[in-house]
């Protein structure tokens, strides 16, 4: 009886028959094979004592070995790590920023500024790396005889030139990095409490003390996770990258996918191992983020519904 | 000028000034560039590569030599979406219909792959499908030699593991915001398992489903290291000849003409998404965490 007035929710789709929901849990488990068999292999194969991918032969760590002591894989790795690090900062930063101006600017404003970002997010990677090759090889082209004619004019001796290198991977990985964090943030501050900003105006707080001590703490997990998603998109991309890279200064992907065109050896395999397991520790990073604030959240919503009840007698 | 009258100014300027770099990013790198793309897709190609000022339309007019790229890329990402949406469907379903923290747990099991590198993802692929891998299963159980890399199923495979995710999670989120007590409805109605499929489920799902299309379909588009690794040349997309033509040949406007084109298609695909979609909010790629 009681089951008839409250149904279950999850249970009337099971009720669709047992062998459709035997049929679901196979092709469920087939689609869980199909995803996590590849990267288990890559894993697998990584301490492979032999030469070949492909038959195992004992397991050693020879190519972590020879992963961490070639210097171009090194240099690689290096790379990554400066470019994912500033794209991260730079990102993050101006990414809040625009999300906090976004809610004061005009509504005109807001649509043109969102329909742009929704933009910067969707395009595929290579319409970014042609976008941003051609911003940069103009800048250069106009920047260096300007260069050229300040040193001469005040003798400075030969004029310093402005190429590809680091800096322009960083700043092409910031157009679209950025954007995410604008969408997090924004989503953010649209669940926001408005009555704890006006509460601390009330108390005669600055905006500025507003912001420092009410909405960024409420911003937090938001940043945190834009600024993780913005280092790991950075040190994922291949495509933009290779458009706007400077010579002698590849990022890993770039390393990962010419080693690959050389021919597949185990030591791919380690450095794909390696990052993998970075990526992985992000992820949890995250997810610890989102589950302790959703906890607090829900420590907190307990603890009003306690004073409720306390003044409802 | 009055005091809350200065207010509103200073609290103008603050907006605009904290706009200003984001913006900045956007005009530089974003809108200026594809003005530039325009312009260079009407010019002529430098001696040394690069871009020479000139008003032609030779660069469209040369666009069919490069026509199996366009085609290959349009079909693979029908096709690849069509897959995904074929494969994810049944897995958004079985999802939305688990309990609790079951759900959460297979929930984050899609999603961390997508998050992985999807080079190394690719590259797991080239493993598996090289002569080492399956083939060499295939002909030591008596199925002879059979070549498996380079073939557009080796691609649309990398497609769809690749992809997978990005159609599962939007579908998903309808399916799970879906009222069960309609399924009941619907079954109390006399509708059978596949009417109800049909004229409730698809239906309220479908704002899911126009989302996980298009987030599959744009990117597949200008895809580039699925057909460079899983294709080796034989099956190549638009983004292979765009790398060809700016990186390598250098033949600017030809590639601007390209680029603008590959920019159409998604576009076109876009306002069909918003015309389709207009009436349902729809799940947006962040929401992916």
């Amino acid at each position: 009886m009681t089951d008839r007035i409250t149904p279950p929710p999850r249970a009337a789709i099971d009720k669709a028959g047992r062998w459709v929901d035997r049929a679901f849990r196979l092709q469920a488990t087939a689609l869980y094979l199909f995803l996590y068999v590849p990267i288990g292999l890559v894993v697998l194969f990584s301490f492979n004592a032999g030469d070949r991918t492909g038959e195992l032969r004992g397991l050693s760590l020879r190519w972590y070995g020879r992963a961490l002591g070639d210097p171009f894989a090194m240099g690689a790795l290096e790379n990554s790590f400066v470019v994912g690090t500033w794209t991260a900062v730079i990102a993050t930063t101006l990414g809040t920023l625009a999300a906090l101006a976004l809610q004061r600017a005009s509504r005109s404003v807001r649509a043109v500024f969102e329909a742009i970002t929704y933009v910067a997010i969707i395009i595929p990677g290579i319409v970014i790396g042609i976008a941003t090759l051609i911003f940069f090889v103009n800048a250069f082209a106009w920047l260096n005889p300007q260069l050229a004619s300040i040193w001469s004019a005040f003798g400075l001796g030969a004029p310093p030139t402005i190429g590809t290198g680091l800096h322009t991977i960083i700043a092409a990985h910031v157009l679209f990095t950025m954007a995410i964090v604008i969408v997090l943030v924004r989503a953010r501050l649209a669940g926001m409490d408005r009555t704890l900003t006006e509460a601390s105006f009330d108390l005669f707080a600055s905006p500025f003390r507003t912001f420092v001590q009410v909405t960024l703490p409420q911003l937090r997990p938001a940043i945190i996770t834009g600024a993780l998603l913005a280092f790991t998109f950075s040190f994922d991309d291949y495509v933009i990258a290779s458009f706007v890279a400077g010579p002698g200064k590849p990022t890993l992907p770039m390393y990962v996918f010419s080693s690959i065109r050389r021919g597949i050896t185990p030591e791919i395999n380690a450095i794909a191992s390696m990052v993998l397991s970075v990526t992985v520790t992000m992820l949890l990073v995250v997810g610890l983020i989102y589950r302790r604030s959703s906890r607090i959240a829900a420590a907190q919503r307990a603890a009003e519904l306690a004073d409720v009840q306390e003044t409802v007698p | 000028m009055t005091r809350s009258e200065l207010g509103r100014w200073r609290s103008r300027i603050v907006t605009f000034l904290l706009l200003m770099p984001a913006s900045a990013w956007y005009v530089l790198l974003l809108l200026v560039p594809l003005v530039i793309l325009i312009v260079f897709s009407f010019g002529g190609r430098a001696p040394e590569g690069g871009y020479r000022p000139d008003f032609t339309l030779a660069n469209y007019q040369e666009l069919p030599t490069r026509s199996t790229a366009f085609l290959n890329a349009l079909w693979m990402a029908t096709g690849g979406t069509i897959l995904c949406l074929i494969v994810g469907f049944p897995l958004a379903y079985f999802l939305a219909t688990r309990a609790g923290s079951q759900r959460t747990l297979l929930l984050v099991l899609v999603i961390v792959p997508f998050w992985t590198s999807f080079l190394i993802r690719t590259y797991a692929w080239l493993t598996i499908l090289g002569n080492n891998g399956v083939p060499a299963w295939l002909e030591r159980l008596g199925f002879g030699h059979i070549v498996l890399l380079n073939t557009p199923f080796a691609v649309l495979l990398g497609i769809v593991y690749n992809y997978l995710p990005l159609m599962v999670f939007p579908l998903y989120v309808s399916l799970e915001r879906l009222d069960k007590r309609l399924l009941e409805a619907s079954k109390d109605l006399g509708a059978g398992r596949w009417a109800t499929f049909r004229q409730v489920t698809l239906p309220l799902s479908s704002a899911g489903l126009l989302s996980g299309v298009i987030l599959v379909f744009i990117p597949i588009m200008g895809e580039y290291i699925i057909p460079a690794l899983l294709g080796g040349g034989k099956v190549f997309f638009i983004g292979n000849a765009l790398v060809d033509l700016f990186l390598q040949s250098r033949n600017w406007p030809f590639g601007s003409a390209a680029a603008i084109v590959l920019i159409l298609v998604i576009l076109a695909a876009v306002t069909l998404y918003l015309r389709l979609g207009s009436r349902g909010g729809g799940t947006r790629e962040v929401s992916l965490l």
